[in-house]
């Protein structure tokens, strides 16, 4: 392998007249965190969506941890996993019934033990048994993100992961996931709007608008460039076209 | 394009896993397996008098005694099958956990095969309690006839699969809008399938549409073993061959469908 969990060359993606994005291209290092950042419609949804192929590029190449995602996806598949608080887990279903049908879905080994460690990692063995339907915004965040580890996935997507969880809870969730890509030299691509969760936890940001990349580094890079002391700051100036495209390596 | 074998790697462990998940589902839902055995078992209960009253007033039916609870019986059976099998696909939509799925290893094809089971499932479950009140109160019982009207029961349920592939697709190609198909798709069949009445009875250029449906070679065999007691393998081997079109229609309408929603995002989007 390259070395490069995520390659995108020139992605493009049209539905109709309609431009979702275009000329996107970027690399992503195995075993690093990256951000996904922008405002709405920039475009972040349908690129993740194209990397965990959900959805067909109109132009482009991806290659995913060094398989090409178009032609060959069921060869990544079982590396990867997402979780998004906007896709749900069956509502009706227990949170053990939950993990046990995705354990079979991935070939888990000895689903009942990976269920139980998870269960113990992420705190909701008490919450085995309940309905997945009638758990709080948190938990449910909790739970999907023991979904999103059930197979030990060497790239992980995620969508806010931290949505709706406690300050408390979610500094933990933070620390493990820093610790499960260092532990596995697993990637992680995250989309957030909590900026500093983005500045804690990613090596390198890209910064979507208008359906393309704009800008690219390390947070204290993208601060330094646009001469901010947060992160939000340089999202807002982004978002809202405050400054003039810098020019970046690719 | 070059796919590599992977692609179409089969795995039982993620049919079972699908077939597990709706499992889980059913288990936990009384009003569910009730609304599955609710109607084959009002509807056997209803012809099953009819018939009686028949019985005493035609010498057709006092003839072929059973020949219209068989044929309630073994319509109900390509109903829950077609329906059995789309309800699976609804549920994933309503779930909004179509993601989920897509992006598991699951094939599009295990997710069919795993669909077939459980209809299969759904339809016994539905089915069973009409079979049994149908032998307890009207002294019937479609196995009685040998393992001839068993093939036929097959052959109805894998209709109900290759229309079930075609509805789904065109849920996944038009949205839950399309929903309704999946309900009242079966009762455009209900006509030319010849279920009550010979296909001879029909206009003769709907007797050709109706020999394109398996239903009628089904319909016709059934009351071939159950009024001649002659098992039809012709009949059968028609019904086999048209379900093969039928499958194969299915199934490209599927695909058809399951590219496209990769193409335009459904298969994120859909829910409720």
């Amino acid at each position: 392998m390259s070395g490069f969990a995520v390659e995108v060359d020139s992605l493009a993606k049209y539905f109709g007249n309609v431009v979702a994005i275009e000329n996107v291209s970027f690399k992503i290092k195995s075993g690093s965190i990256t951000a996904l950042l922008g405002g709405n419609g920039a475009g972040k949804t349908t690129t993740i969506s194209i990397l965990m192929g959900l959805l067909t590029p109109s132009k482009g190449t991806v290659y995913i941890l060094g398989e090409n995602m178009v032609e060959d996806r069921y060869r990544i598949l079982p590396d990867i996993n997402f979780s998004s608080p906007y896709v749900d887990l069956p509502h009706r279903l227990t949170v053990k019934e939950n993990l046990k049908v995705y354990a079979e879905l991935y070939s888990i080994i000895s689903p009942n033990e990976r269920i139980r460690e998870l269960a113990e990692r992420f705190d909701i063995e008490p919450l085995l048994e309940q309905k997945t339907g009638q758990l709080s915004a948190g938990q449910k965040t909790r739970v999907a993100l023991a979904k999103a580890l059930i197979n030990n996935p060497k790239l992980l997507f995620l969508d806010e992961p931290t949505a709706s969880l406690d300050p408390d809870t979610a500094d933990w969730v933070r620390t493990y996931l820093q610790q499960y890509a260092a532990d596995k030299n697993a990637t992680i691509l995250l989309a957030s709007h909590h900026m500093g969760e983005v500045e804690r936890l990613c090596d390198t940001v890209l910064m979507m608008r208008d359906g393309g990349i704009v800008d690219r580094g390390s947070p204290k890079e993208l601060l330094k460039k646009y001469g901010r002391t947060n992160l939000e700051d340089v999202f807002l100036d982004i978002a809202r076209n405050r400054v003039e495209q810098v020019s970046f390596d690719e | 394009m070059n796919k590599s074998i992977e692609t179409y790697r089969f795995s039982s462990r993620r049919i079972f896993g699908m077939v597990r998940r709706h499992f889980y589902l059913l288990r936990g839902s009384l009003p569910r397996i009730l609304e599955m055995a609710y109607w084959p078992t009002v509807q056997m209960v209803i012809w099953g008098f009819v018939t009686q009253f028949f019985m005493g007033h035609s010498s057709w039916v006092a003839n072929a005694a059973g020949v219209l609870i068989g044929a309630v019986l073994l319509w109900d059976l390509l109903f829950r099958s077609q329906i059995g099998f789309s309800m699976c696909f609804l549920e994933e939509m309503w779930s909004r956990n179509l993601g989920h799925l897509f992006v598991s290893p699951l094939r599009p094809y295990e997710l069919i095969i795993s669909m077939m089971l459980i209809s299969f499932l759904r339809g016994v479950v539905g089915l069973l309690p009409s079979w049994v009140l149908a032998f307890v109160f009207f002294e019937f019982s479609i196995f009685s006839y040998g393992v001839g009207i068993v093939a036929f029961f097959s052959c109805l349920f894998i209709m109900g699969w290759g229309l079930g592939m075609a509805v789904v697709a065109l849920v996944l190609r038009f949205g839950l809008g399309a929903e309704s198909l999946a309900w009242v798709a079966i009762f455009a069949f209900a006509p030319i399938s010849a279920v009550y009445y010979p296909v001879a009875t029909l206009p003769d250029w709907l007797q050709i549409v109706a020999w394109c449906t398996p239903s009628a070679y089904v319909f016709e065999g059934m009351r071939s073993v159950m009024i001649d007691g002659i098992f039809r393998q012709d009949l059968l081997i028609g019904a086999i061959f048209v379900n093969c079109i039928y499958l194969c229609f299915g199934a490209l309408i599927f695909a058809w469908s399951f590219f496209g929603a990769r193409k335009t995002g459904k298969l994120l989007q859909m829910g409720e």
